[in-house]
C-alpha cells in the first residue's frame, strides 16, 4: 500500500513537471530555442496567485486566473523585448539571453518581494479520500492536480490540431521558411506559443505551490531544470512526450527517494535521462532527425 | 571587427560607470562621522539565503544607532555580499579590508566563515560572527587549532545537538521514538543532527527515522514525513531553519501526521514566515536563546524598532547581530578603544575583554566566552502556544 | 621573428603578449601594494575561470559540441587536487610541488571522466548532446555530494551516502559529503594560474593549427562531408572533448587549493552556464576573447558592489543588453553611430 501511495505523489508531482514540460517544449518546437527563462517565469506565477489570494482576498480560481494573465503578458513580453530581436542570431546568443532574464527574474523578484519564503495558503484544503479501509489516502490537492494535467493536455491537443492557429504552430515547427511562403504570420505565432506556455507555467505555478508551499525568488530554477529534462525526455517538441516524460521523472524521483535515497535521487533521475537518450537519442517520442546533406 | 570593438567600447562603458559607482557609494555605510570604529560585515545579501544575511544587516544597524546616539563610542558599518558562498566570502574580506575595517562581524553563514577565519586570523582582525555556528568557523580542522581572533555570540551547533539529546531524555512525557529530518548540505543542521544522534544514544533515546533532504530538493517534503509516519515517531526533530520546517508542518499537516515537534534556534522565526498557517506551529518545541515575544525591556524596544523599520518580526539571526554590536560597544568602552588604531591593536584588547566580561543581551544574560571563541550561555526552552513563544517552565 | 608576426600567427602573440604583459603589470601592482585586497583575492579565480573557458571554447568554438557540464569536471579536479595535497601535505612540504602533482592529477582524472562521459556523449548531437553533459555535471555534483573521504593512521577512509568515517589517531577529514573539503591549504598562485593559462593556450592553439584541428572544425562544419573524405569524426571529437575536460580539471584543482572551503555545489549547473556565458561572450573560437570576456565578467559582479542590492540585477541587464546589442544588426548600427560620433579621428590610428 505505500508503493502505491508514493507511486500516486509521484503522478502527482509528475502532473506538474509535465505542465511545465509543455511550455518547454512547444517553445523549443517553434522558437527552436531553449528557454531557461521558463522556470522563473513559474516563479512569479507562484507570487502573483499568492498575493492575489492574500493580499486582495481572490479565492483560488480567480487567482488563477490572474497569474495565468499575468505570466502570459509577461512571456510575450520577455519574447518581444529579448527573444525577438535575435531571431537571426545563433542560438548560443539567444541561450545566454534567457539566462540573463533569469537572473533578471530573480533578483528583480528578491528586490521586490525579499528574500524570505512565504507559505501559500492551501488552496484545495486539507481533504482526503480514504480507500482500502483508510490504508490509502489520496488528498484533494493531489487528485485536482493530477485531472487538471489531464485536462490542460486534452484542451492543448485539440487546440493543436483541430484549429487554424494550431495548424499554423505545427506548419512553423515543421519549416518556418516554407510556413512564411503560406501566409503565416511566424512572429505572431511566435508570441502564441511564448503566451501559451507562460499561461502553463501559471497554472503549474499554482498547482506547484499547493502542493509544496514554499514561494521563494529560487522556486523555479529546480523544477524548470527537472521539466526540461523531462521535455527532453520524452522527446521534446513533442506534446504526448512532455506528458510521458513528465509523468515518467515525477514517478521515478518519488520512488527513488522512497526505496533508494533521498540524497541520490537527483543522480538517479539524470542517470535515466542518459540511458533512454542512448537508446532513444531524440527521447521517448521524439522524431527522429534526419540529417540533409 | 567593429563588433568587437562596439562590445570592448560597451563592456568599458559598463566597468568605468561602476567604477564610478563604487566611488559614489562606498557600500553600506551607515554613518560616516569622523571618528567612527569601521565595523565589516559579510554575508548573503542577494540570492537564495539572502534572508539571513538582511536580518544580520538590520539588527545591526539598529544597534548602531543606538550606540551612537549613546555617543560613548562610534561605529560605522559596511555590509559586504558573499551570497553564502564560501568562494566569495574572501572577495568580500578583500573589500573590506581595503576600506579599512577594524573589527568585523565575521560572515553570517558557517560555510562562508569558515573560508576567511584564516585570514582574520593572519591580518589580526577581530571578528565575531552572529551567526556562523559551526566549529569550523572558529577552529581550524587541518591544524585542530583555534583561530583566535574569531569568535561566536551564537551556540555552536554541536552544543545544541547534545543539549537537545539532554532534554528530550529528561522529559519523556513528550515522547519515546524519535524522527530526524534534517539538511544534510548544511553545516549547522549537519553538526546539531550529528551531537544529537550520538547523545541519543547515550542517554538511550529511540531514533526510529533519520532522513535528510538539501538545497536542490527543498521543497517536496512528502517522502521524508511517510517515512517518519510509518515507523511510529512520536517526536519529530528539526535541527533546521524555519523556512524548511514551515514546509514539513504543511506537509506533516496535509496526512494528518501529528508528532511533537522539537527544534532549535533555526526555527525561531517561524512564527513570522508570510502566509503561514501559524495554528500549525501550535505545540512546536524549541532550545533558542532569543525570542521576539520577551517581555524585557531591551527585547521589547529592538522588536519594536526593528518592526518599524522593516516591518517584520525579527529573528534570531538579527537578534544575534544586535548583541554582537552591544558586546563591541561595551568592549571598547572598557577597553578604551579608539577609532584611530590598527586593527591589530583593536584585536588584541578586544580578545582580552571578551574574554574577561560578562555581557549581557537580549539573546542571553551572563554570557561569557572561552578562549576558544565560544560563548557560553543558556538555551531557554521555549514552546508555541496560541500563536506566541512561550518560556517553559521545568 | 618574421614568423610569429606573419598574418597567420599575429593574434596568437597577442594573446600571449597580452597574458605576459597582465602578468607583469599585476603583479609589479601586487608587490607594491597597489593592487587592494579585493583584487589579489581574484587574480587566483579568473586564472581558473579562464583556463576553463579556453577549455569549453575548444568544445563548444572549434569542436561545435554545446557541454552544459563543464562544471562538473572543474569539480572532479577540483577534489582530486584537494584529496592529492591534502595526503601529501605530511610527506611533500613544499607547496608548489604540491600544487603541480595536484593540477596534474585533476587534469588526469578529468580526462578520464571526459573519455568516460565522451563515450555516449559523442555519439548523440545538437541539443540532445548538451542536455546529456548537463545531466552528467549533475550527476557528477551529487555523487560528490555525497562522498567522504578522511586519512588517519591506518590509511584511506571513504565512504559513500553516509558518513561513516570512522577516522582513528591523526585522523583527518579531507571531504565531507555536502559540506566539501574544510580547512584546505592555500597552496595556489597568481604565477601558477598564468603558467596554466599560458599552457592551455599552446594546447589549444597547437591543436587548432594542426591537422587533427583541421579535422574538428571540418567535422563541426559538416559532419557528413568530413565524414565522406575519411576523418573519424568520433575520434576527433572525442579528443576535443577529452581536452577539454582535462583543462577544466587543471583549472579546478587551482581553484580548490586557492580557498580553505570548497564545497560541491559550488560547481553546478550555473556555474557550467556562467563559463558558457564567457565563452559565447568572448567569440567562439576566440581564445583572446574568452580571456578578455572572462576577466571582465568576473570582475563586474564586484566593481558593481558599491550599487549594493542592485548589482545583481544590473549585472542581468548588462548580459542581455551585450547579446542584443552584439548580434542584432539594427541595435548595433544604432549604437556604433553614438560610438562613432564620439571616436571620430580615434578610429584612423587603430
Amino acid at each position: 500500500m505505500a508503493f502505491l501511495s508514493y507511486l500516486i505523489s509521484g503522478l502527482s508531482l509528475g502532473s506538474v513537471y509535465a505542465i511545465i514540460a509543455l511550455g518547454y517544449s512547444m517553445v523549443y518546437g517553434i522558437a527552436k530555442m531553449l528557454n531557461f527563462a521558463h522556470g522563473d517565469v513559474i516563479m512569479i506565477g507562484a507570487y502573483v496567485s499568492y498575493f492575489a489570494m492574500t493580499l486582495m482576498g481572490f479565492p483560488f480560481y480567480i487567482a488563477l486566473l490572474v497569474a495565468v494573465f499575468a505570466c502570459t503578458i509577461l512571456g510575450v513580453t520577455i519574447e518581444r523585448l529579448a527573444y525577438k530581436p535575435l531571431r537571426q542570431a545563433p542560438s548560443l546568443a539567444v541561450l545566454i539571453t534567457a539566462i540573463g532574464v533569469s537572473y533578471f527574474l530573480q533578483n528583480g523578484a528578491q528586490l521586490l518581494w525579499s528574500a524570505s519564503a512565504k507559505m501559500y495558503p492551501n488552496a484545495f484544503g486539507n481533504g482526503q479520500i480514504k480507500m482500502f479501509n483508510g490504508e490509502l489516502s489520496i488528498s484533494y490537492t493531489t487528485i485536482i492536480t493530477i485531472l487538471v494535467c489531464i485536462l490542460v493536455m486534452i484542451c492543448l491537443t485539440l487546440f493543436i490540431n483541430k484549429t487554424k492557429t494550431g495548424s499554423a504552430m505545427r506548419a512553423c515547427s515543421e519549416d518556418k521558411g516554407a510556413a512564411t511562403l503560406m501566409g503565416i504570420n511566424v512572429n505572431k505565432i511566435i508570441s502564441i506559443t511564448f503566451a501559451i506556455g507562460s499561461g502553463l507555467a501559471a497554472i503549474a505555478a499554482v498547482l506547484l505551490c499547493s502542493q509544496y508551499p514554499t514561494v521563494s525568488p529560487t522556486l523555479g530554477s529546480m523544477p524548470g531544470i527537472k521539466a526540461f529534462t523531462a521535455a527532453v525526455f520524452g522527446g521534446i517538441g513533442s506534446i504526448p512526450g512532455a506528458l510521458l516524460g513528465g509523468l515518467a521523472l515525477g514517478i521515478i524521483e518519488t520512488l527513488t527517494k522512497a526505496y533508494i535515497s533521498t540524497q541520490l535521487s537527483d543522480a538517479i533521475v539524470f542517470a535515466v535521462l542518459i540511458i533512454v537518450l542512448l537508446i532513444k537519442p531524440t527521447g521517448l517520442l521524439g522524431k527522429k532527425i534526419s540529417e540533409k546533406v | 571587427m567593429t563588433m568587437k570593438k562596439l562590445l570592448k567600447g560597451g563592456l568599458a562603458a559598463v566597468m568605468a560607470l561602476s567604477m564610478y559607482a563604487c566611488s559614489a557609494n562606498s557600500g553600506g555605510s551607515s554613518s560616516s562621522d569622523g571618528g567612527a570604529i569601521k565595523l565589516g560585515m559579510s554575508g548573503p545579501l542577494s540570492g537564495g539565503a539572502a534572508i539571513y544575511g538582511q536580518a544580520v544587516q538590520r539588527g545591526a544597524e539598529i544597534a548602531i544607532e543606538e550606540v551612537n546616539e549613546a555617543g560613548k563610542v562610534k561605529f560605522e558599518l559596511n555590509a559586504q555580499d558573499d551570497e553564502a558562498d564560501p568562494t566569495k566570502s574572501p572577495n568580500a574580506y578583500g573589500v573590506l579590508k581595503d576600506w579599512g575595517m577594524q573589527v568585523s562581524l565575521g560572515c553570517v553563514t558557517s560555510g562562508a566563515g569558515s573560508a576567511v577565519s584564516a585570514d582574520y586570523q593572519n591580518d589580526k582582525i577581530f571578528a565575531m560572527t552572529p551567526s556562523g555556528s559551526s566549529m569550523d568557523v572558529i577552529l581550524n580542522s587541518a591544524t585542530n587549532e583555534y583561530y583566535g581572533t574569531v569568535f561566536q555570540m551564537c551556540f555552536t551547533d554541536p552544543n545544541q545537538g547534545v543539549a537537545s539529546a539532554d532534554y528530550l531524555s529528561a522529559h519523556s512525557d513528550l515522547g519515546s521514538k524519535v524522527a530526524v529530518i534534517w539538511k544534510n548540505d548544511d553545516n549547522y543542521s549537519t553538526g546539531v543532527h550529528d551531537k544529537f544522534v550520538e547523545e541519543a544514544n547515550k542517554v538511550g533515546l529511540e531514533i526510529v527515522s533519520d532522513s535528510t533532504f538539501n538545497d536542490s530538493n527543498d521543497s517536496d517534503f512528502s517522502v521524508q514525513i511517510k517515512a517518519a509516519q510509518d515507523s511510529g515517531a512520536d517526536i519529530l526533530f528539526l535541527p533546521i531553519y524555519y523556512e524548511p520546517a514551515a514546509a514539513i508542518l504543511v506537509a506533516a499537516d496535509q496526512v494528518g501526521y501529528k508528532p511533537t515537534v522539537f527544534g532549535v534556534d533555526g526555527l525561531d522565526g517561524i512564527l513570522g514566515v508570510e502566509g503561514f498557517d501559524t495554528s500549525l506551529a501550535e505545540g512546536v518545541y524549541l532550545l533558542t536563546p532569543f525570542s521576539a515575544d520577551a517581555t524585557d525591556e531591551k527585547t521589547v524596544n529592538f522588536v519594536k524598532k526593528y518592526q518599524e523599520k522593516y516591518g517584520e518580526i525579527p529573528n534570531q539571526f538579527a537578534a544575534d547581530a544586535y548583541d554582537v554590536v552591544y558586546a563591541f560597544a561595551k568592549a571598547c568602552e572598557e577597553g578604551g578603544v579608539t577609532a584611530d588604531m590598527s586593527a591589530s591593536d583593536i584585536a588584541e584588547i578586544m580578545v582580552k575583554q571578551f574574554t574577561s566580561m560578562t555581557f549581557d543581551g537580549i539573546t542571553g544574560t551572563g554570557m561569557t566566552w572561552a578562549e576558544t571563541g565560544e560563548v557560553s550561555k543558556d538555551p531557554k526552552a521555549m514552546v508555541i502556544k496560541d500563536g506566541a513563544y512561550v518560556g517553559v517552565q521545568d | 621573428m618574421k614568423k610569429i608576426f606573419d598574418k597567420k600567427h599575429i593574434s596568437r602573440t597577442t594573446t600571449y603578449l597580452m597574458v605576459v604583459i597582465a602578468y607583469i603589470v599585476l603583479t609589479i601592482l601586487q608587490k607594491t601594494d597597489n593592487l587592494g585586497s579585493l583584487f589579489s583575492s581574484l587574480l587566483v579565480p579568473v586564472c581558473c575561470y579562464i583556463v576553463a573557458g579556453i577549455g569549453l571554447n575548444l568544445n563548444v568554438g572549434i569542436s561545435g559540441e554545446l557541454n552544459l557540464g563543464q562544471a562538473g569536471f572543474m569539480s572532479v579536479g577540483a577534489f582530486a587536487g584537494i584529496i592529492i595535497s591534502g595526503l601529501l601535505s605530511p610527506i611533500i612540504s613544499s607547496g608548489v610541488i604540491r600544487l603541480i602533482i595536484a593540477i596534474i592529477t585533476g587534469a588526469l582524472v578529468a580526462a578520464l571522466f571526459g573519455y568516460l562521459i565522451g563515450i555516449p556523449v559523442l555519439k548523440l548531437q545538437g541539443d540532445y548532446l548538451a542536455i546529456v553533459t548537463l545531466a552528467f555535471g549533475q550527476i557528477i555534483m551529487s555523487l560528490i555530494n555525497n562522498f567522504y573521504i578522511g586519512v588517519d593512521n591506518n590509511g584511506i577512509q571513504m565512504s559513500f551516502v553516509d558518513n561513516k568515517l570512522n577516522l582513528g589517531d591523526g585522523g583527518r577529514v579531507l571531504i565531507s559529503g555536502p559540506m566539501g573539503a574544510n580547512g584546505v591549504e592555500r597552496i595556489s598562485n597568481f604565477t601558477m594560474g598564468i603558467i596554466l593559462v599560458i599552457i592551455s593556450l599552446i594546447i589549444v592553439y597547437n591543436l587548432m593549427y594542426s591537422k587533427q584541428g583541421r579535422a574538428i572544425m571540418a567535422a563541426r562544419d559538416n559532419r557528413i562531408a568530413a565524414e565522406s573524405i575519411g576523418i573519424n569524426i568520433s575520434k576527433t571529437k572525442m579528443l576535443a572533448f577529452v581536452i577539454s575536460a582535462s583543462l577544466a580539471g587543471a583549472a579546478g584543482a587551482l581553484y580548490g587549493l586557492n580557498f580553505s572551503t570548497v564545497i560541491p555545489t559550488k560547481f553546478d549547473f550555473n556555474t557550467s552556464i556562467l563559463i558558457l556565458v564567457y565563452v559565447v561572450l568572448g567569440g567562439l573560437g576566440n581564445m583572446k576573447g574568452t580571456i578578455i570576456s572572462t576577466t571582465l565578467l568576473v570582475l563586474l559582479p564586484e566593481l558593481l558592489r558599491g550599487l549594493q542590492t542592485y548589482r545583481m540585477i544590473i549585472y542581468a541587464v548588462v548580459l542581455i543588453m551585450i547579446m542584443l546589442v552584439s548580434n542584432n544588426d539594427q541595435l548595433k548600427n544604432m549604437f556604433s553611430k553614438v560610438f562613432a560620433k564620439n571616436k571620430k579621428g580615434v578610429e584612423d590610428v587603430s
